[in-house]
């Protein structure tokens, strides 16, 4: 490799170097620094809605998460089918990824809310019952936030597992298939194991993205009923912008390493794996 | 065997259906506020289209005519100025950084490892959640001179969406056999032009995947946007939106009409580059 070549490579690399310094390794040890007091933690532990949130959000991701990427994986097989309709439903059903979350959230929202909602009327119509007041029960509100995070992210994950599935010579399933291999078998015994690296690195990286989900619980229960919804994200942001405490906010962040570093470290190692991945 | 056959293909449409459903009610319950006439409380009437729908609404936003939406062509510009620049900047920066690791020897490791290197870096930024970093990133942009300045939110979202790219683009590039760039660099190309000329074109399916979510990433933003853009000059369409919820009385149909019109450019982007995206992944398939 040559001398210039040298450059040019320090030269491509140098633009994410600095991006990387200025706004990720400097944020994030600013990040411990303002969260470095131990009287913080103090506080934290002893405010009763800090662990309310910290249970609910280990609730959200840990339902949402495989919920929706477990889903995402059968229905990527579905879209493998090979007819037009089911490319066309592909690009509609892509639409909740594309749509801006906080307009889709307070749509949801709306779909439950108020006095004759478009769920409680679906209700009483197909079922003759009245629907509950989804935002006065937290499990209700807090199934609402989780629905309307599989329904918004759900298709992004399809679309990875696409991908994956397609990255799978085509011969190895048809090999199966003159083999005697009917969908269910093909899908335990060949599909799932040569996709289960990218499957083990889509939940990390999902896990890791979702314990800071803000959006969907900020706009659709909004922390209803009474701050029992509310997960790290949103009370960090009531901590910093209601109460004016930042350091708070950014403790309750720190409060989760212990949690995502051995995901972070996790993540490293399933990549370096090599078999199917994207 | 004709049976099962039958069984499985109306089992996929009856999927399919289920799909549609799910997929379309919140948008549908969307449209339905934008159409329905009515100013006040949002309700829905148990009809399944307003009885008499009306693009009033639409007419309220494009001409700016309600409150809060006096600067709504504004607020969307600047949606898509950060959008656009996010987007360019990620693909750009990632690529490079991906090329540099993944395509050129550098020094005596093997590319792989000096891309395993660069991978597992670059993740380190998803060690503390996105939302719970803004905290110090307000203080961090006001050191930086950035405070109240959309490139604040650019960096911060280039920032969040190369680590994911890298990835990507890691993997695909893979697919992509070394060959092609030897085979160029015999011919005389220097490392910059396979860069250009090679590695770039064959890595489109990939650079498309990414640009989209990097446009998408800041399209569902709202923390970033929130607290990094305070003046009214900068404000961007999502944080107009969400400041409704404080009101007592807010104009609900003409903001739904908005939320649609602001849905418009990311799904534009996906129609231009879905044709790229589907190529790459069908290549390998069949």
């Amino acid at each position: 490799m040559s001398r210039s070549d040298v450059a040019l490579a320090i030269a491509f690399l140098a633009p994410y170097g600095a991006l990387f310094g200025a706004f990720a390794v400097y944020p994030i040890g600013y990040a411990l620094w303002m969260g470095s007091k131990p009287s913080l933690y103090a506080d934290l532990l002893a405010d009763p809605l800090y662990l309310r949130s910290l249970f609910n959000t280990l609730l959200f991701v840990g339902v949402g998460v495989n919920v929706k990427l477990f889903l995402a994986l059968l229905l990527s097989g579905f879209f493998m089918r090979p007819q037009r309709w089911i490319k066309l439903l592909l690009v509609v059903y892509l639409l909740p990824w594309m749509l801006p979350a906080v307009q889709a959230c307070i749509s949801i929202r709306w779909m439950l809310a108020g006095e004759d909602a478009l769920v409680d009327r679906a209700l009483a119509v197909a079922f003759g019952v009245d629907g509950p007041i989804w935002f006065n029960h937290w499990w209700l509100a807090l199934g609402a936030n989780i629905v309307a995070y599989v329904w918004k992210w759900m298709p992004f994950w399809t679309v990875i597992f696409l991908a994956g599935r397609m990255a799978i010579p085509r011969d190895v399933c048809d090999a199966a298939t003159v083999d005697g291999a009917d969908g269910c078998r093909r899908f335990v015994h060949l599909t799932f194991p040569l996709l289960a690296n990218l499957y083990l690195v889509c939940t990390l990286l999902s896990t890791m993205w979702t314990m800071g989900e803000f959006t969907t619980v900020y706009f659709v229960s909004g922390g209803a009923p009474v701050w029992t919804t509310e997960v790290l994200a949103t009370l960090a942001f009531h901590y910093a912008f209601d109460a004016a405490n930042p350091a708070l906010g950014v403790a309750a962040a720190i409060s989760v390493l212990p949690l995502l570093v051995p995901l972070v470290i996790a993540l490293m190692r399933a990549l370096h794996t090599r078999v199917v991945q994207l | 065997m004709r049976l099962r056959r039958l069984v499985t293909e109306t089992g996929a449409v009856m999927l399919g259906i289920v799909l549609l459903i799910w997929t379309l009610i919140p948008v549908y319950t969307m449209l339905l506020i934008a159409l329905d006439p009515e100013e006040g409380e949002v309700e829905f009437s148990g009809n399944l289209w307003p009885p008499a729908p009306s693009l009033e609404s639409f007419r309220v936003v494009l001409t700016q005519d309600a409150r809060y939406l006096e600067h709504f062509w504004r607020q969307l510009g600047n949606s898509l100025y950060i959008g656009l620049s996010t987007m360019v900047l990620t693909v750009l920066i990632a690529s490079l950084a991906t090329f540099a690791v993944a395509r050129m020897r550098l020094g005596r490791g093997a590319p792989v490892m000096s891309a395993a290197v660069l991978t597992n870096a670059s993740l380190l930024t998803y060690v503390i959640p996105a939302s719970l970093l803004i905290f110090p990133f307000q203080r961090l942009m006001h050191t930086y001179g950035l405070s109240n300045d959309p490139w604040a939110v650019i960096a911060a979202q280039v920032t969040f969406a190369t680590p994911f790219a890298i990835l990507i683009l890691r993997s695909y590039g893979r697919l992509i056999p070394i060959e092609l760039d030897d085979a160029a660099r015999v011919d005389g190309a220097s490392s910059a032009q396979v860069y250009r000329r090679v590695y770039l074109p064959s890595m489109a399916p990939a650079l498309a995947l990414v640009a989209t979510y990097a446009l998408v990433l800041v399209w569902n933003d709202y923390v970033y946007q929130f607290a990094l853009l305070s003046s009214e000059k900068h404000m961007t369409a999502a944080v107009m939106q969400a400041q409704l919820f404080d009101d007592a009385d807010p104009p609900w149909n003409a903001m739904m009409a908005a939320a649609v019109i602001y849905a418009l450019p990311p799904v534009a982007i996906f129609f231009l580059l879905r044709r790229t995206m589907m190529v790459g992944l069908t290549r390998w398939w069949r």
